[in-house]
């Protein structure tokens, strides 16, 4: 195993282990605040410093990771499955069908998905645990995040229909369903692991955005990308380099991702 | 040829019926999400009862959807767009002083997404050095991790022309796309054979590899059209950019029906035409290959 | 005279003009946090419209934001009769609009009469409608002119601080201004410029011609991490109000450009869903509408930690409606919360909670756990309600924070009542407390706690009632007082709202500009523009 795929794998394990031994390595919690330590740079007792809150920002991006690695990646699932159904298949079946998806898509592309998210906070009680908010949310997103995607495995799985090898299978007399699995969906891995690869991130940056709208995690539990936000004041007064981890780990875990789906994402010709 | 006139016709019909159910369900989107009656005026302690009444029966004129609609597009085909219920302007008025500059942002915008995309996934494909191709996937995932509202800020910080931030925003989006698609099509049996036998590179790019993957990367330019008009809402509100996509915003937060529908039929038109053409001019990239 | 000695002369001669065109002109640039929804002064409901009425509206009264009288303006005097019914204004002559259209008292009757209009709606005509039926104007001359009111209005004088008068004859209608500034060019979504008013009548006391500035320059931003970028690097003069976390960012490297006038008149306050047809549970309604469990609530948060912690020391824990920077209406008499979860959980037991194993719970065994809303997007109140999370959870309450687009939040305050408890707050309040007969009449829609009711649903709500009206029809500031007092004293007992804390008036100022003396009141940097220069831009 190269380096390449040896590194990748020694950094997941050790942020998905670290987040796993929250309670261990960060015993006060991510809720504590230390109200007489507001803001402040790293020391022996706040290894990350506090947020402005006094909380703990150490703790508050371990217990994070689990929110954020654990809920991301199962809504980028749940998109680019979605995107692969809807594109590849109408690719495959091209026609009115194909016209008819690619429309749907571009609506789906067009509309204003603020409302329809608004309303969905209106409809879950107040009370709501945060775990079941947090759960909608990442739902939602899988469920509206599938768009980009779709068209690109339209276009991927029409052209692999039209191509030479898919007519002889076709003509040798594979039966469609063997055609589409075993010949046309390998095709579609580049397209399917990029969508996946990019709505890592995405889903963790929407996630802090909709908390303007009610959605998203609940205070005080944190993610990462509420902790993302952060840098939003950052710009105005400069570094506080600190500041900057969860974004470092961020980039490093998702890099790490891609890194260790590189050889499936080239795929089969 | 008379069969192609039809053929444009009822592509033409098609891309306006969905421009109408856009602007329809947006209507209807607006319109039953909670807030819709609400406005910020009926916390001031200065009105009295009366103008509290007025100020709610004028956001109960555009309850019944349907005929907010039917009668929206009897206006509009006379070219009266309505009213901007926030800003209280005529909404042709607004998105014509709007257009020109989203449409320059969204232009300039998207070219250098393209260029540092093209330049990078090409070179990614071409050279397939790991170090290379590490530090590519590093530098757009960077970027993808850095949320919108800070890449605008960092354009304010830096005076670098809002067009850079949505340029920025869109990169890694279709980077990842691109490379992995160059990279397969570099990998076929035919091309290595093609390169071991020592065709140049250049015949090797333009003959046999852009025509396979053009359909789909059309198909990426079309959705980064998509993508470049969303993250015009941050940059613009941001930048302090007097567009289409801050007007957006502005529309939202205070549920500005008119302002919201116009501009949703806009946005539906701009996606379909961009993805339309990509599927049109893709199908004769399938055409030539096959 | 020697030729070096002339060179010299002619430097320092250039020199002085030089400074003097520099100090003297030049622009003034500064940000409004949203698009100004309208130019006619009549209709203002927005801060961004309310800064350029102020900077281009010329009022018959003009109260100095400094000294917190009343001065004369357009008007060289004026009369209030004994009944409260009718004012009198001596106007001055010889004044023009800045298209030289001459301003009369015909101007005056004009723009009572639009501003009285049933149709027009305006915030600051609803101010004067005591009651029903006409205001009569009576011009007497071309500078007498006297109004009649249906009913005695209480502070009737200092109402017309808000009244920009407006030319009956001009052609550019309310673009036709008697202000130090006029509007010149408005860029949608990014700028409005104003500039010098050529006509503006009013002279410094050495004679020269007001204002100073040539032109304002008014960016649109909404964005404060984006406004103090801009002022850092010299792209603006001022911030006219700034927030906490940046004023001591900027202090530490600028310590020359940041100001707080100390306490204003803001308040940021919490308050419980009271009302019968809400749709959340009974045995939740009985918490909220005792008095005890709101006392006790207020007892078990930490004041001093939300001014400390939130606003960084600048603000102050409430004491009441007032606060202490309106020094003749504050209840002198109130004394603050002790915060105190003990004493919280005492008053509970008095109810029959109990705190068993870290939770509290009603005296059916309900455990106490209920949701506090607040606006997205504001820093404050989101960390606020964090840190009353906090707090409660000391005496085993758990608290629930969701913060909800501003639209989806007035919804559930006023229309479904769909909330448990919501943070709020009053901003750009009015010194006089008749400016808020709307929130404390029990019958009134800005009664925010428990809006619209048909009779008052408690005794002290009918007493506040009472003493809202007393004070509302007298003319003696004593007697007002006294009810108000009394009213204040009232709300602090039965704590409908649970006031948390009174901001401070921050704003950064460059040193480029000269003569700004930051107040408390509203517009608290630029109240005096007139008289503003900025040097080396």
């Amino acid at each position: 195993m190269s380096l390449r795929r040896i590194l990748p794998f020694v950094l997941l394990a050790l942020v998905l282990s670290a987040s796993v031994a929250a309670s261990w390595l960060a015993p006060a919690g991510y809720a504590k605040q230390y109200r007489e330590a507001i803001d402040a740079p790293p020391s022996r007792a706040h290894w990350l410093g506090t947020d402005e809150l006094g909380r703990d920002r150490f703790a508050r991006v371990l217990y994070g990771t689990r929110i954020s690695l654990l809920l991301a990646p199962a809504a980028a699932l749940l998109s680019t499955l979605l995107a692969a159904l809807i594109g590849g298949l109408a690719g495959y079946l091209g026609g009115t069908w194909a016209r008819m998806a690619m429309a749907v898509t571009d609506l789906f592309l067009s509309l204003p998905w603020l409302f329809l998210l608004i309303t969905a906070r209106a409809l879950m009680p107040l009370n709501v645990s945060p775990l079941v908010s947090v759960l909608v949310t990442f739902l939602l997103l899988g469920l509206l995040g599938w768009t980009a995607a779709a068209r690109v495995l339209c276009s991927s799985a029409a052209s692999v229909r039209t191509s030479d090898f898919v007519r002889q299978a076709r003509a040798s007399g594979v039966s469609g369903q063997r055609l589409f699995w075993v010949h046309v969906a390998p095709n579609l891995t580049p397209a399917l692991y990029a969508q996946f690869w990019i709505s890592i991130p995405v889903f963790i940056l929407s996630e802090a955005n909709l908390g303007i709208l009610g959605l998203g995690v609940a205070e005080p539990m944190p993610s990462w990308g509420s902790l993302l936000k952060e840098l939003e004041n950052l710009v105005s007064f400069g570094a506080e380099p600190w500041k900057f981890v969860p974004l470092v780990l961020l980039v490093l875990v998702v890099t790490s991702f891609q890194l260790l789906l590189s050889k499936q994402e080239e795929g089969t010709a | 040829m008379h069969g192609l006139r039809w053929k444009i016709a009822g592509h033409a019909l098609a891309l306006l019926a969905t421009v109408l159910v856009g602007g329809l369900l947006s209507a209807t989107m607006v319109r039953l999400a909670p807030g819709f009656d609400a406005d910020e005026r009926e916390l001031d302690p200065h009105l009295n009862a009366q103008s509290l009444q007025a100020l709610r029966e004028a956001r109960h004129h555009d309850d019944n959807i349907i005929s907010f609609y039917v009668d929206y597009m009897k206006r509009a085909a006379h070219g009266d767009l309505g009213n901007s219920l926030a800003l209280g302007q005529p909404v042709r008025t607004l998105l014509r002083q709007r257009l020109p500059l989203t449409v320059q942002l969204l232009g300039i915008g998207l070219v250098l997404s393209w260029s540092l995309t093209s330049m990078l996934a090409l070179s990614a494909a071409w050279l397939r050095l790991p170090t290379y191709d590490t530090m590519a996937t590093a530098i757009s995932g960077m970027l993808l991790c850095l949320p919108a509202a800070v890449l605008a800020l960092l354009s304010v910080l830096w005076n670098a022309p809002g067009a850079i931030a949505i340029a920025l925003i869109v990169f890694p989006h279709t980077y990842r796309y691109a490379r992995n698609l160059l990279v397969k099509a570099y990998s076929r049996p035919h091309i290595l054979a093609a390169r071991a036998k020592g065709l140049r590179e250049a015949r090797i790019l333009f003959w046999h590899v852009v025509p396979v993957v053009m359909p789909q990367m059309l198909a990426l330019a079309g959705v980064s059209v998509s993508m470049a008009i969303g993250a015009t809402i941050p940059v613009e509100a941001l930048c302090g950019l007097p567009g289409i996509g801050q007007l957006a915003w502005q529309a939202a937060l205070a549920r500005d029906l008119p302002l919201l529908v116009n501009i949703t039929i806009l946005v539906t038109l701009v996606t379909l035409l961009a993805n339309s053409s990509a599927d049109v001019i893709g199908s004769m990239f399938r055409r030539q290959e096959a | 005279m020697s030729f070096k000695k002339l060179v010299a002369l002619t430097i320092i001669l250039v020199g002085a003009l030089l400074a003097q065109a520099t100090a003297q002109g030049s622009e003034l640039r500064f940000c409004l946090h949203n698009e100004p929804k309208t130019f006619n002064p009549l209709q203002v409901d927005d801060d961004a419209a309310a800064s350029i009425r102020y900077l281009t509206g010329g009022v018959l009264v003009r109260l100095n934001r400094q000294t917190q009288q009343l001065e004369p303006e357009l008007a060289e005097s004026w009369k209030v009769s004994k009944d409260g019914r009718e004012i009198s204004f001596h106007l001055r002559g010889g004044i023009a609009f800045s298209d030289g259209t001459p301003f009369t008292a015909e101007d005056v009757a004009y723009t009572i009469r639009q501003l009285m209009d049933p149709a027009l709606h305006s915030p600051s005509g609803d101010a004067f409608r005591s009651d029903n039926g006409n205001i009569e104007s009576e011009v007497i001359s071309s500078t007498q002119i006297s109004i009649r009111f249906p009913a005695e209005v209480a502070g009737l004088d200092r109402l017309f601080d808000q009244v920009a008068i407006l030319s009956r004859y001009s052609a550019k209608k309310e673009m036709a201004v008697l202000g130090p500034f006029m509007v010149a060019d408005y860029k949608p979504g990014a700028s409005v410029l104003l500039k010098r008013n050529p006509n503006y009548w009013k002279k410094d006391e050495q004679g020269r011609k007001l204002p100073y500035l040539d032109s304002i320059l008014l960016q649109i931003q909404p964005n404060r991490d984006v406004e103090m970028l801009q002022f850092k690097r010299g792209e603006l003069d001022l911030i006219n109000t700034l927030d906490s976390e940046y004023f001591d960012k900027l202090a530490a490297t600028w310590p020359q450009v940041v100001h707080d006038a100390g306490p204003s008149l803001d308040s940021e306050q919490l308050w419980f869903n009271e009302v019968a047809k809400g749709p959340i549970p009974q045995y939740k309604k009985d918490w909220f509408r005792s008095a005890n469990f709101r006392r006790a609530i207020s007892e078990a948060i930490n004041r001093e930690d939300l001014s400390r912690i939130v606003y960084h020391g600048h603000a102050q824990p409430a004491m009441g409606p007032f606060s202490p920077a309106n020094k003749f209406w504050f209840d002198a008499k109130l004394k603050p919360t002790i915060y105190s979860p003990d004493g919280a959980l005492k008053s509970l037991a008095s109810d029959g909670f109990r705190f068993e194993n870290g939770t509290l719970k009603d005296k059916s065994g309900n455990a106490v756990v209920f949701s506090i809303i607040t606006n997205a997007g504001n820093k404050a109140r989101e960390r606020m309600a964090v840190l009353i999370q906090d707090d409660l959870l000391k005496i085993g309450i758990q608290v629930n924070v969701v913060t909800l687009d501003f639209p989806s939040l007035i919804e559930r305050m006023t229309q479904s009542f769909d909330y448990e408890a919501i943070i709020l707050g009053l901003t750009n309040v009015d010194l006089d407390p008749d400016g808020e007969m709307n929130v404390w009449l029990s019958s009134a829609e800005n009664h925010q706690w428990n809006p619209q009711q048909k009779t008052p649903e408690t005794v002290w709500e009918a007493e506040i009632d009472r003493l809202m009206r007393l004070q509302a029809s007298s003319s003696d500031p004593m007697k007002r007082k006294e009810a108000f007092d009394r009213v204040q004293e009232i709300v602090v007992e039965e704590q409908p709202f649970i006031f948390l804390i009174n901001k401070n008036a921050l704003s950064a100022v460059s040193t480029r500009v000269h003569g700004a003396v930051p107040v408390i009141l509203s517009p608290q940097t630029f109240w005096n523009a007139e008289r503003l220069t900025v040097s080396g831009n």
